[in-house]
C-alpha cells in the first residue's frame, strides 16, 4: 500500500533523473549541431561499418567465452561433489579484483620483445594483442559477474522439477538443456548484459589491445583528431548497441516470464558424482584460476621483484595513491546521497513515476562511460564552461556512472525494513528529519557505509570517464598504469597495477561479505 | 404518537472526537475502490472495532485516519479541526501496529522515551519507565525488543503509543501475532488499560469475537464499505444484512412471508423482531432454535455435531435445507438422529439487498 511520496524525497530522486538524462541531451544536441551533409558523411561511413562489426565480434566473443568459463564453474561448486565450494567461488569472484587494463598488461607482459618470456627464457612469443588479447582480456575479468549469477541462480533451483523430469525417463543431458538451462535463462540474460555492456564501455582492454571498436574510435577522435562531432556521433552509435543489448534482454526476458527461478527453495538436489570427471573438473579450474588470477600475479611478481623500475616510482605510488583518493571520496559521497532518495522512493513508494526515476539512475551505470565523459564535456561547454577540465566535473561523471552502484546496498536494507518503523516514529509524533536520524539512518548505516565503500573503490580503478574529464596533469593510479603500458614501460607500470590490485581486493572481499549475508 | 426521527433521538450532548466523511480511497489498476464512502462518528472513550474478512478496506480506512493514506475524497476531522491534509505527526494519533514496530536498535525505555516529544529531554527517561511500570514491565527498561516475547512486545508498543499521550489510539490487529490463551487474557487488560486511561480507540480486526469483547461499538465493513455501526448486541441481533448476519456468527437464513410480526416459513411460523409484509429474507441464530427428538418423516436429521465444552454446536440437514443449532450440553442428541426444529427467539428481518443470500 503506497502512500504518496513527500517532497523532500520526490524532489532530490527527480533531480537524480535529470541529471542523468540532460548530459545525454547535451550529446545529442553537439551532434546535431552538424549540417545534415556532413551528418550522413559522418554516419555512413564504410568506417563505421567495419567498427560496428568490430564492437559486435567482441561482444559475442566474451559472451561465448565467459559462458564457456562461468557455467560450468558454477555448475561445479553447486551441483557436485567436488569439494572446496566456498574457497572455488572465491577464486571465481576475485577476477574482479582485476582491472581490465590491468589483465591486458599481464597478457601484455607474456610476449612481445620485452614479455616475460623474451625476458626469462630468450624464447620471444608474438605480443598478444588484437582481437583475442581484447577478447580474453575482457572475458578473464568479466567472467565473474555471470558466474555469480549462475551461482545463486543454481542454488536456488528447485530440485523436484529435475526428478519429475528424470522419473519421466529423460537422460541427465535432455535435462540440463531443457530443465536446468531454460530455468538459468534469466540469470544468463542478466550476466551476459552486466558483461555485454562492459565489452561495450570498455575502453583500457581495447585500446592496450589496440583492437578497433567504437569506444577506441571515440577516444582517438576526441583525443587525437580532436573531431568532437564526429566523436559525439561514435558514442551515439555505441549507446545505441548499448540500448539494443538492453532492450533485447527485457524482450526476451519478458517472452520467458515462466522461466524465471523462485527463491528460497528449501530443497536441493542432491550432488552430482564426479566420478571420472573429477580430474578434468579440477584441471579445468586451475586453468581458470592460473589464467584469471595466477597470470596477473606472475607477471606482476616478475616486474616488482625480478626487473623491479628504480625506487622512486614506488616513492610515486603514495602520491598517485592519494590524488585518486582525493577525487573518489566526493565522488563516494556524492553517489550516495543521489542513491539515497532514489532508492527510498523506489521502495517506500512505489509508482510508474518512482519506477522510472529507478530506472534512469542505471543510465549512468549502463551507458558507455566514454559516451556519459563526452556527455559531461559537452554540458560543461555549452553551459558552465568554467566546470570544463576541473576535479567538479569528474566528480560528477563519477558519481553518475555509479548512483546505480550506491543503490544496491541501500535498496536492499530498505527493502527489508518494515514500514511500520518509520509510521511508528510519525505516530508517535516526530517529522521526517526526526523520523530519518532516529529510525531510518541507525539501520541503513552499514549500508551507506558499504555504498559509499563500493563508490569509492571503484573510483580508484576507473580508467575511461577519468581520462576524457581529469583536469590536465591529473593522472590517477588507473591513468599511469594506462598510459605507461601503452608505451611498454611494463615495469614503471607495474608498482601502480599491484597498488589498484590490492586495493580493487578490497571492493571483492566486500562484494562477497555482501553475498555471504544473503546466504 | 410522536414522531422522532433517528437523527434527533440519538443526537449527542458533545461533539464527536473523530469523525469520518465520505472517506474514498481507490488503489491504482483496481476496479473497485478500497475503500468506498466511509462515514462514521466516534466519541472521547469510546472503543470502535471495525471488523471485516481480509480485503474489506478496514485498514486503508484506519491508515486514512493516522494519515499513512490520503483518501481520494472526503475528509477526517478530528474534534472541530479537519486534518485530511496534516501530516501524521501532527495529528495525535497515535498507532500500535500489527508487528508492534518496536525499533530494534533502542531499549523499551528508549522506545517509550522516544514518543514524548512533548516532554523536556531530562524527564523522558523517568516517565519511560513509569509508563512501562502500568504493564509490569519496569524492569525490563533497559532490555531490547528483540529479547521479549510477542505478549511482552505488544505492551511496550501500547504503552509507547499512550506515552505520546494521543487523542486517540489506532490498533490495527493488535492481537494476531499472539497465541490463542494468551490473546483473551491480553484483550480484557487492554480493555481495562483503555477505560482507565479514557482512552478512545479504533480497533481493526477480522475476528468478530475480538470486536465483540473488545468494542463498545462495531463497524462491519465489506469491500469498501460500512455497512453497519452499532453496539455489539444490536450488530448481533439485527443485523443489517446477511453478510454482516453471517460474519458475526453463524446464522440461519431463512426465506419467509411476512404478515405484522410473524412470518410463514419452512420452519413454521416465527415470530419476528419488527413488522415487516410480504416476501421476506430472516436471520435466526443458532441458539433460538430448539432441538425436539421426533420420528415424524418430515423432521430433520443431524449430520454434524461439535462438543463446545458448554454446548453442543449440531449441523442439521431437512431436505436440501441445511440449519445449524445451538443447545446446551444436557441431553446430546446423535448425529444421525431425528429431530424437530423449533423456534425459540425472534428472527431479524433483513432489508431487501440479503435476499439473494443462499440459505444456511
Amino acid at each position: 500500500m503506497a502512500q504518496r511520496a513527500p517532497l523532500h524525497i520526490l524532489a532530490p530522486a527527480l533531480l537524480v533523473a535529470v541529471a542523468m538524462v540532460v548530459p545525454l541531451g547535451y550529446l545529442g544536441l553537439r551532434a546535431f549541431q552538424a549540417d545534415p551533409q556532413t551528418v550522413m558523411d559522418l554516419v555512413f561511413r564504410e568506417r563505421n561499418l567495419h567498427l560496428l562489426i568490430n564492437t559486435l565480434k567482441l561482444s559475442f566473443g566474451v559472451l561465448v567465452v565467459t559462458t564457456i568459463i562461468a557455467l560450468p564453474l558454477a555448475w561445479l561448486v553447486t551441483r557436485t561433489d567436488m569439494g572446496h565450494r566456498r574457497l572455488l567461488t572465491i577464486l571465481g569472484v576475485v577476477p574482479l579484483a582485476v582491472p581490465g587494463y590491468v589483465m591486458a598488461y599481464a597478457l601484455i607482459g607474456i610476449g612481445g620483445h620485452y614479455g616475460i618470456t623474451a625476458q626469462l627464457f630468450d624464447w620471444q612469443l608474438p605480443r598478444i594483442q588484437g582481437y583475442w588479447g581484447a577478447v580474453a582480456g575482457l572475458s578473464l575479468y568479466t567472467f565473474p559477474y555471470l558466474f555469480l549469477n549462475l551461482r545463486s541462480a543454481l542454488l536456488g533451483l528447485d530440485a523436484s522439477l529435475e526428478e519429475s523430469a528424470r522419473s519421466m525417463g529423460h537422460s541427465e543431458t535432455a535435462i540440463f538443456r531443457r530443465i536446468i538451462l531454460s530455468q538459468l535463462m534469466p540469470s544468463l540474460m542478466a550476466g551476459w548484459l552486466v558483461i555485454g555492456l562492459y565489452a561495450l564501455g570498455d575502453f583500457g582492454v581495447v585500446a592496450l589491445m589496440r583492437y578497433e571498436v567504437f569506444s577506441y574510435a571515440i577516444f582517438n577522435q576526441y583525443s587525437g583528431a580532436f573531431d568532437r562531432i564526429y566523436a559525439a556521433w561514435l558514442s551515439l552509435m555505441l549507446l545505441a548497441i548499448a540500448l539494443v543489448f538492453v532492450m533485447s534482454e527485457s524482450v526476451i526476458l519478458r517472452r520467458r516470464r515462466l522461466a524465471s527461478t523462485g527463491r528460497g527453495v528449501e530443497r536441493h538436489a542432491p550432488p552430482h558424482q564426479l566420478g571420472k570427471w573429477r580430474i578434468p573438473a579440477w584441471v579445468f579450474v586451475s586453468v581458470v584460476v592460473l589464467a584469471s588470477l595466477g597470470l596477473p600475479v606472475v607477471i606482476l611478481a616478475y616486474w616488482l621483484l625480478m626487473a623491479p623500475p628504480p625506487l622512486s616510482f614506488f616513492l610515486e605510488v603514495p602520491l598517485v595513491f592519494a590524488r585518486s583518493a582525493v577525487a573518489a571520496m566526493p565522488a563516494a559521497l556524492l553517489a550516495t546521497a543521489m542513491a539515497l532518495p532514489v532508492a527510498y522512493l523506489a521502495v517506500r513508494h512505489p509508482s510508474r513515476m518512482a519506477n522510472a526515476v529507478e530506472r534512469s539512475a542505471y543510465i549512468g551505470y549502463a551507458i558507455p562511460p566514454l559516451t556519459l565523459a563526452l556527455a559531461l564535456v559537452f554540458l560543461a561547454l555549452n553551459t558552465v564552461t568554467v566546470l570544463y577540465q576541473t576535479l567538479a566535473l569528474l566528480i560528477l561523471g563519477w558519481a553518475l556512472a555509479t548512483v546505480a552502484l550506491a543503490m544496491g546496498p541501500l535498496r536492499s536494507t530498505l527493502m527489508q525494513m518494515r514500514p511500520s518503523m518509520e509510521e511508528a516514529a510519525h505516530s508517535l509524533g516526530h517529522g521526517p528529519s526526526s523520523t530519518f536520524f532516529n529510525v531510518v539512518f541507525p539501520h541503513l548505516r552499514k549500508s551507506i557505509l558499504a555504498a559509499l565503500a563500493l563508490v569509492f573503490l571503484f573510483c580508484m580503478k576507473e580508467l575511461p570517464i577519468t581520462f576524457l574529464l581529469a583536469p590536465t596533469g591529473y593522472t590517477t593510479l588507473a591513468v599511469t598504469v594506462f598510459s605507461r603500458t601503452s608505451e611498454g614501460m611494463m615495469a614503471e607500470a607495474a608498482p601502480f597495477a599491484a597498488a589498484i590490485m590490492l586495493f580493487s581486493g578490497l571492493s571483492v572481499a566486500l562484494i562477497l561479505n555482501r553475498e555471504g549475508d544473503r546466504h | 404518537m410522536r414522531e422522532y426521527s433517528p437523527i434527533h433521538s440519538t443526537a449527542p450532548a458533545s461533539t464527536p472526537l473523530l469523525s469520518t466523511r465520505h472517506l474514498v480511497r481507490r488503489f491504482r489498476d483496481a476496479d473497485r475502490p478500497a475503500v468506498d464512502n466511509v462515514c462514521f462518528e466516534l466519541y472521547r472513550g469510546e472503543i470502535l472495532a471495525l471488523l471485516g474478512p481480509s480485503g474489506c478496506g478496514k485498514t486503508t480506512t484506519l491508515r486514512m485516519i493516522a494519515g499513512f493514506e490520503t483518501p481520494d475524497s472526503g475528509s477526517v476531522l478530528l474534534g472541530e479541526r479537519d486534518i485530511t491534509n496534516v501530516p501524521t505527526q501532527k495529528r495525535r494519533i497515535g498507532m500500535v501496529f500489527q508487528d508492534y514496530a518496536l525499533f530494534p536498535h533502542m531499549t523499551l525505555a528508549e522506545n517509550v522515551a522516544f514518543a514524548m516529544t512533548h516532554l523536556p529531554r531530562k524527564q523522558r527517561h523517568a516517565r519511560a519507565l513509569e509508563w512501562l511500570a502500568l504493564v509490569n514491565m519496569a524492569e525490563l527498561g533497559e532490555r531490547f525488543p528483540e529479547e521479549l516475547s510477542g505478549g511482552q512486545q505488544q505492551r511496550v508498543a501500547l504503552v509507547r503509543t499512550l506515552a505520546a499521550e494521543p487523542e486517540l489510539v489506532l490498533l490495527d490487529e493488535p492481537f494476531s501475532n499472539l497465541d490463542a490463551g494468551l490473546r483473551e487474557r491480553t484483550r480484557k487488560e487492554m480493555r481495562e488499560l483503555f477505560k482507565k486511561t479514557g482512552t478512545t480507540v479504533i480497533l481493526v480486526t477480522h475476528d468478530q469475537a475480538e470486536a465483540m469483547t473488545m468494542a463498545d461499538r462495531i463497524g462491519v465493513m465489506r469491500q469498501g464499505r460500512l455497512l453497519q455501526v452499532g453496539p455489539p448486541q444490536a450488530v448481533y441481533r439485527e443485523p443489517a444484512d446477511a453478510f454482516v448476519a453471517e460474519f458475526l456468527g453463524h446464522t440461519n437464513l431463512l426465506e419467509g412471508e411476512a404478515a405484522g410480526l410473524s412470518a410463514a416459513t419452512a420452519l413454521g411460523p416465527i415470530s419476528l423482531n419488527t413488522q415487516a409484509h410480504g416476501p421476506v429474507t430472516l436471520s435466526l441464530r443458532p441458539e433460538d432454535l430448539a432441538l425436539v427428538r421426533s420420528e415424524d418423516p418430515d423432521s430433520a436429521i443431524i449430520v454434524d455435531r461439535e462438543f463446545r465444552g458448554h454446548d453442543y454446536f449440531y449441523l442439521l440437514a431437512r431436505g436440501d435445507s441445511r440449519y445449524c443449532a445451538i443447545v446446551p450440553n444436557h441431553d446430546p442428541l446423535e448425529v444421525g438422529a431425528r429431530v424437530r426444529l423449533q423456534t425459540a427467539g425472534e428472527a431479524s428481518v433483513l432489508p431487501d439487498e440479503g435476499r439473494s443470500q443462499t440459505q444456511h
